[in-house]
């Protein structure tokens, strides 16, 4: 295997060059990246304090003293928070059926997970706008049946915000929930059960504790995402669940008032990254998203 | 020994995997329908059958220009993806240089960072570049979201070939270069096609980017699906819809089974 290069990991350090050959090729995609994704975050740092000119930190100023610009920041952690503990809990179940079941079975629940994850996100919402709508489907059933006179209140309010999210996050918290749980030998709760603890013992005192990488890992990650959820909550929130990402779209697309969207987009990013460095503590993000692409 | 009450509790759980499946795919599911309807609104159950709205979607211009437009972005994103992703998945994986961890981590994030974010920090300086609503701008834009797929992809490939092979073929007299073609390249493939299955599918859906760089005279098929949603919506948005999902589908079909019959794990 490879392990010669990696046992004297460290000493080979000191005796070797620098930058060895195969580095370079990391080149190409460094630059790139550079070019048309750094430099653009750059800019609008940059823009930020200088949109109008001489801004400083007027932008930041304006958002932070106004309560109706709060309430969207606190709209956006409350809504984030409510579709996070969601996916947890219709996730650890489905997860844990994952890591329970022969391993054909499993094969097949990863699929109903995989192939949500790689479609439209756009598709996805626009099919809970048209279930949930005044004229859709659930209310023209139960009008249908003669159940209700009005229209169920089910769109553009926070309640379909939420379900929508949950649903489109959803492969989010599974995945790195199963990559962990499948790693718990099975032989721990058994050995927990051949000492006469009962079943819901067992779980709750050796599996539960052994599988919270994985929830820390999901619930952070879903987290993260919702923070910055824009095309679901714009179709299926009214102007209340305004969350941050359509204040900063709104922001450049209509006012063109690029000072304060800018402005908001850094608070966004910072936002994400400080929970990204928490989050880095528990589970390395090329876990999560390698086992996305994972079907083995 | 406790088997008298494991047993709800297993029937318990499989349901709820099942409430769960339907969770996930359902909704998606009743679009499929709605793009038949012989009705001149959007409706469920539909009216009748028609293709009266695969037939506009095939022959509005805005609906085809869209198509065109993607799939093109979306084929020469997987290109570049791929090759860049590679690249660099070699690199990360057996280079050694200092910051090796910031630049993993610096070429995972677009992954991570709001796409808001993302299309307005590009928005600005791809106006000054004159590349809004071009293929170039579009690409070099998605190249950036969908690089991390591949890099993971290749990256878990990488790992767990056997370096031996490419020791062997060294021993035997090949130079660096042949090895890599006739030795390293095979072995990965599977991985480096599955990266660009999946960059070509991130670009395929991508929305939010594609908004803010597209322009009404180059608009790709999302874009003109998410102007559609919010305004009047006739069933030619479910005939979208639909052939969205049934590429996605498709497309990762294909690639789950090419890549199981690949001979590395």
């Amino acid at each position: 295997m490879t392990a010669p290069a990696k046992v004297n990991g460290r000493a080979g350090r000191k005796r070797g060059p620098l930058v060895t050959p195969w580095s370079w090729l990391v080149g190409p995609l460094l630059i790139v990246l550079i070019v048309a994704f750094l430099v653009p975050m750059w800019l609008m740092v940059v823009r930020s304090v200088t949109d109008p000119p001489g801004a400083g930190l007027a932008n930041y100023q304006e958002f932070f003293n106004s309560e109706a610009d709060l309430r969207v920041l606190g709209n956006t952690f409350y809504i984030a928070a409510i579709s996070t503990i969601a996916c947890l809990l219709i996730g650890y179940p489905y997860a844990y059926l994952m890591a329970i079941v022969p391993q054909r079975v499993a094969g097949i629940l990863l699929i109903f997970v995989l192939v949500p994850f790689w479609s439209s996100l756009l598709v996805r919402t626009f099919a809970w706008e048209v279930i949930l709508r005044d004229v859709g489907l659930i209310n023209t059933t139960l009008k249908g049946l003669g159940l209700i006179d009005q229209p169920l209140p089910l769109i553009r309010n926070t309640f379909s915000v939420i379900l929508g999210m949950t649903q489109i996050l959803l492969p989010f918290m599974v995945m790195p929930l199963y990559t962990v749980m499948q790693r718990i030998d099975p032989e721990l709760t058994r050995a927990a059960a051949n000492l006469g603890a009962p079943p819901a013992k067992a779980f709750r005192r050796v599996f539960l504790p052994l599988s919270y990488p994985g929830v820390t890992a999901g619930c952070l990650l879903v987290f993260v995402l919702a923070l910055g959820f824009y095309i679901t909550p714009t179709i299926l929130g009214s102007a209340r669940e305004t969350m941050i990402s359509r204040f900063i779209a709104d922001q450049i697309q209509q006012r063109v008032n690029w000072g304060l969207g800018t402005a908001m987009a850094v608070v966004l990013m910072v936002l994400t990254f400080i929970c990204l460095a928490i989050a880095s503590r528990f589970v390395k993000l090329r876990d999560v998203y390698g086992a996305l692409g994972d079907e083995s | 020994m406790t088997d008298s009450w494991r047993r709800p509790i297993r029937i318990g759980l499989i349901a709820f995997g099942v409430f769960t499946i339907i969770f996930l795919i359902g909704p998606s599911l009743v679009i499929v329908p709605m793009g038949f309807s012989a009705g001149s609104i959007l409706e469920f159950p539909p009216r009748g059958f028609s293709l009266q709205w695969y037939q506009k979607m095939v022959t509005d211009p805005a609906w085809t220009s869209g198509f065109i437009n993607s799939f093109e972005v979306a084929v020469a994103t997987a290109i570049c993806a791929s090759i860049l992703g590679t690249m660099a998945a070699l690199g990360l994986t057996r280079g050694k240089f200092p910051l090796k961890s910031v630049a993993n981590a610096f070429i995972l994030s677009p992954l991570v960072v709001p796409a808001v974010v993302i299309a307005i920090g590009m928005f600005s300086l791809f106006v000054r570049w004159k590349i809004t609503g071009s293929i170039v701008g579009l690409t070099l834009a998605h190249t950036a979201l969908a690089v991390p797929y591949v890099v993971v992809s290749v990256s878990t490939s990488l790992r767990s070939m056997d370096r031996n092979l490419e020791m062997a073929a060294a021993n035997l007299g090949a130079n660096p270069v042949r090895t890599f073609r006739h030795v390293t390249l095979p072995l990965i493939m599977p991985g480096v096609f599955a990266g660009a299955v999946f960059a070509f599918l991130s670009s395929w859906d991508e929305v939010v980017v594609a908004i803010f760089l597209t322009t009404t005279k180059f608009r790709t098929l999302p874009t003109v699906m998410w102007e559609q949603v919010r305004q009047v919506i006739d069933p030619t948005v479910a005939a979208v819809a639909t052939v969205l999902l049934a590429t996605t589908t498709i497309v990762l079909t294909l690639a789950l089974v090419v890549r199981r019959q690949a001979p590395v794990r």
